[in-house]
C-alpha cells in the first residue's frame, strides 16, 4: 500500500451529498478481474453530464476531493477507492463517510478526512472562488489547509494514521498474531457451521 | 450491567482484545464470497504465496453476472470470464463454490441461510454490503471490501474498531398491507439516510418479533441503507424453527439452541442510542427520490425542495426530482411504471413470491408493462414451482427466470433502458443502479404485484386484492 504523508494539490469541489459508490463507478466496469485501470471510469455517468466539475480544465490533475455528507454510501465495492485513487485522487475530505467506505480508502491509501459542515462548506466556497486553488493535507499533523491559508485540524484512529505513514499491509501485521488465532481456533473449536461437507458435493 | 447481543458475539470472537497497537481482532466463522469482490483478492494470495486459512469456513456462489435466460451460455465474455475466475480460486485454493451448475446456486445472502449456514451467534462477511442480512439470526454481520476479504481469506480474522450500538424499537401491530419492507422503509424515513453509520443497529420490539424469518431478513438487509455497520435481531422459537434441519445446522441442535437462548441482549442492557419507531402508523412505502432515505407513505405526494429547510437536501431533492423526471407534489399513486422486478436479497425468498402472487392471482399484468420475477435462488425456484407460483406469474404475463442479482444492479443483460420506469423489490434506488438512466421506485412485493396489474404506482390496500397475513 502507498504510504500518506502530507499531500499538496488542486483539490475539486464536488457539491453533493450522500454520493453513492454506483456513480463513484457504476456497475460495467466491476467485472474487470483487475485492481487497476478503474481511474478512466470514474463518476462515468457523471462526467456525461455538461458542466460536470471534473470536467473542467481548472481541475486537470485535481489530487483531492471534497464532497458533502454521506460520501462513499451504497455497495462495498472496492472499486470505488480504486478508481478515485486509479484517476489520481490521494485524499477526500468530508463532513461524514459511509463506514465501509472509509474502511476501504484506509486498506489502500486513500486518506478519508472527516472535517465540520462548517469546514467543508468554507472549503467549497474558497474553491468555488478560485478554481483550481490547492490544499494540503497532512496526516503527520492532522490538518488540512485551505487556500486562505485556514487550518482545520481532524481526527484519525492512532492505529490507522501509523499505518498510512507508513504504508504497512494489514495482513502481514495480522499474521504476527498468527500463534493467538491458532490459539484461538483450538480453545474454541467450536459453534458454528463448517462448510466441509459442501465441499465434495458440489464443487465444480 | 447487562450485556447486549452484538457485545455477547463480539466477545467471543475477540482473538486479541484492542491495545494500544490497534483495534480489536475479530475471528470469523463464516466467510461467504462472490465472483465481484473476489477476483484481485484470490490474486493478493497468490502474489504473496498464501493460503486460504479455513477453505471450510468459507463458501462461494456467483450471483451478479448470472444471466436469467439461458444460463449455459453467458453472452457477455466478461461476465463469463468472472464467473470461470471464481470457479478457478474456489479450485486452486479449495473453497466449497455452488456454481452456475448447481441447483443451489442463488444470491449469496438468500443461499447462507437456506442451507443452514448462517446460524445465531456467529460472525459472518461478505464482499458484499447486504451481508447485513444474516444479521436477522442473531449473528454479527456484515460487508467488507476487497482488501478485507483477502486479509478473511489469510487469516480468518479481521482487525475491527468497535462501533457504536443502537436499538430500535419497532412497536405495535401493522396494519393489512404493511409489511417488512415497509418497516424498514419507514424506519429509513424517519431516521435518515445515513442514520445509522458508525452504529450496529439491533431491531427490538413487538413488530420485529412477529416477524418471520424472511421477513426479519428483509429488514436486516436494508441495514445498509441508512448506513449502519450490521444490524441484528435477537435469537428465538422463529429463528430456531428457520434452522432446524436445514443441511448444515448442528448436529446436536438442542445443545445449540441451549447456547442460544443465552444470547438476546440482557433486559438491562444499555445502547448508545435509542430510537423508536410507531408500526401501526405506517403504511405501504415507496421511493420517490434516488436514495432510499427519499421515501414517503403511498398515500402521499413526491415532495418539493421547499419541503426541506436543510440546503444539503434541498440541493438533493432537486437533483433526485430532475433525475426521476418528477416535479415534485404529484400524487404517488399517479406515477405510472413501464417496469416491474420482483426479487434480489431483500425480497427474492419464497415468502416473497408467495406474497405477491396472492396479490397477483387471477389479474392481469396491465397493458404494455414489462414484468419479471427473479427467485433469489435455484431451490426458491423449486420450491415456487412446486407450489404453481411459476404458472401464476405465467398466467399473469410474468416472465419467470432463473435465480440471480439480476435487475437489483444490472450486471447481467437485465437492465432498464435510460428513462424506463420500475416498480422494485430490491434495495437501491441509486441513479443508473438498475441500469444508467433507469428510475426506481423501491416497494414491497405486494406494492410491485399491485403497480403491475394497475400500470402506475398504487397503494395494495385499495384494490380488490387477496393479501396474505403476515
Ligand atoms: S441482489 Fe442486489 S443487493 Fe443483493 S447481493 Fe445481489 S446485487 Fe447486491
Amino acid at each position: 500500500m502507498n504510504s500518506f504523508t502530507t499531500v499538496t494539490a488542486v483539490a475539486v469541489p464536488l457539491d453533493r451529498a450522500d454520493v453513492d459508490t454506483d456513480q463513484i463507478i457504476p456497475k460495467q466496469f466491476l467485472k474487470r478481474i483487475e485492481r487497476t485501470g478503474f481511474g478512466e471510469f470514474l463518476f462515468f455517468d457523471w462526467r456525461k453530464e455538461p458542466g460536470f466539475i471534473l470536467e473542467e480544465p481548472h481541475y486537470a490533475g485535481a489530487g483531492i476531493l471534497v464532497a458533502q455528507r454521506n460520501f462513499g454510501c451504497g455497495s462495498s465495492r472496492e472499486h470505488a477507492p480504486w478508481a478515485l485513487e486509479d484517476y489520481g485522487f490521494r485524499a477526500v475530505i468530508a463532513p461524514s463517510f459511509a463506514d465501509i467506505f472509509r474502511t476501504n480508502c484506509t486498506k489502500i491509501g486513500l486518506l478519508p478526512v472527516q472535517l465540520t459542515q462548517e469546514q467543508v462548506s468554507d472549503l467549497m466556497r474558497q474553491l468555488a472562488e478560485i478554481p483550481g486553488a490547492p490544499v494540503t493535507v497532512s496526516l503527520e499533523e492532522q490538518v488540512v489547509t485551505a487556500p486562505n491559508g485556514a487550518r482545520y485540524p481532524f481526527e484519525i484512529a492512532a492505529d490507522v494514521r501509523e499505518r498510512l505513514l507508513n504504508g504497512w499491509d494489514d495482513i502481514s501485521l495480522t499474521l504476527a498474531h498468527e500463534d493467538a488465532i491458532t490459539a484461538y481456533e483450538s480453545d474454541r473449536e467450536r459453534d458454528g457451521p463448517t462448510t466441509a461437507p459442501f465441499l465434495t458435493a458440489d464443487q465444480v | 450491567m447487562g450485556t447486549t447481543l452484538f457485545k455477547k458475539i463480539w466477545d467471543a470472537h475477540e482473538v486479541r482484545p484492542a491495545d494500544a497497537s490497534g483495534p480489536a481482532l475479530l475471528y470469523i466463522d463464516l466467510h461467504l464470497v462472490h465472483e465481484v469482490t473476489s477476483p484481485q483478492a484470490f490474486e493478493g494470495l497468490r502474489l504473496a504465496g498464501r493460503r486460504v486459512r479455513r477453505p471450510d469456513r468459507t463458501m462461494a456462489t456467483v450471483d451478479h453476472n448470472v444471466p436469467t435466460l439461458g444460463r449455459e451460455n453467458i453472452a457477455d465474455p466478461l461476465s463469463k470470464q468472472q464467473i470461470e475466475t471464481l470457479e478457478a480460486n474456489c479450485a486452486e485454493f479449495g473453497v466449497p463454490l455452488f456454481s452456475i451448475r448447481s441447483n443451489r446456486q442463488g444470491i449469496v445472502h438468500v443461499i447462507g441461510p437456506e442451507l443452514g449456514l448462517t446460524q445465531p451467534g456467529m460472525t459472518v462477511v461478505c464482499g458484499d454490503s447486504h451481508t447485513s442480512t444474516h444479521g436477522a439470526f442473531g449473528a454479527l454481520a456484515f460487508g467488507i471490501g476487497t482488501s478485507e476479504v483477502e486479509h478473511v481469506l489469510a487469516t480468518q480474522t479481521l482487525p475491527q474498531a468497535g462501533p457504536k450500538t443502537m436499538r430500535v424499537s419497532i412497536e405495535g401491530t401493522p396494519g393489512r398491507g404493511v409489511t417488512a419492507k415497509d418497516l424498514i422503509l419507514g424506519t429509513i424515513g424517519q431516521l435518515g439516510v445515513s442514520g445509522a453509520t458508525g452504529y450496529v443497529v439491533e431491531y427490538a420490539g413487538s413488530a420485529i418479533r412477529d416477524l418471520t424469518m424472511e421477513g426479519r431478513m428483509t429488514v436486516c438487509n436494508m441495514s445498509i441503507e441508512w448506513g449502519a455497520r450490521a444490524g441484528m435481531i435477537a435469537p428465538d422459537d422463529t429463528t430456531f424453527a428457520f434452522v432446524e434441519g436445514r443441511q448444515a445446522a448442528p448436529a446436536d441442535f438442542a445443545a445449540a439452541v441451549e447456547r442460544w437462548r443465552a444470547l438476546p441482549s440482557d433486559p438491562d442492557a444499555t445502547f448508545d442510542r435509542e430510537e423508536t419507531v410507531d408500526a401501526a402508523a405506517l403504511v405501504p412505502q415507496v421511493t420517490w427520490g434516488t436514495h432510499p432515505g427519499q421515501v414517503a407513505p403511498i398515500t402521499g405526494r413526491v415532495p418539493t425542495p421547499e419541503d426541506f429547510s436543510d440546503p444539503v437536501d434541498a440541493e438533493g431533492t432537486r437533483r433526485a426530482l430532475a433525475y426521476m423526471g418528477l416535479k415534485g407534489g404529484e400524487a404517488l399513486e399517479d406515477i405510472a411504471i413501464d417496469t416491474v422486478f420482483l426479487g434480489s436479497c431483500t425480497n427474492g425468498r419464497l415468502a416473497d413470491l408467495r406474497a405477491a402472487a396472492t396479490v397477483i392471482r387471477g389479474h392481469k399484468v396491465a397493458d404494455g408493462i414489462r414484468a419479471m420475477v427473479v427467485p433469489g435462488s435455484m431451490q426458491v425456484k423449486a420450491a415456487a414451482e412446486k407450489e404453481g407460483l411459476d404458472e401464476v406469474f405465467r398466467q399473469a404475463g410474468f416472465e419467470w427466470r432463473d435465480a440471480g442479482c439480476s435487475m437489483c444492479l444490472g450486471m447481467n443483460p437485465d437492465i432498464l433502458d435510460p428513462g424506463e420506469r420500475c416498480a422494485s423489490t430490491s434495495n437501491r434506488n441509486f441513479e443508473g443502479r438498475q441500469g444508467a438512466g433507469g428510475r426506481t421506485h423501491l416497494v414491497s412485493p405486494e406494492m410491485a404485484a399491485a403497480a403491475a396489474i394497475t400500470g402506475h404506482l398504487v397503494d395494495v390496500r385499495s384494490l380488490d386484492v387477496e393479501l396474505q397475513e403476515a
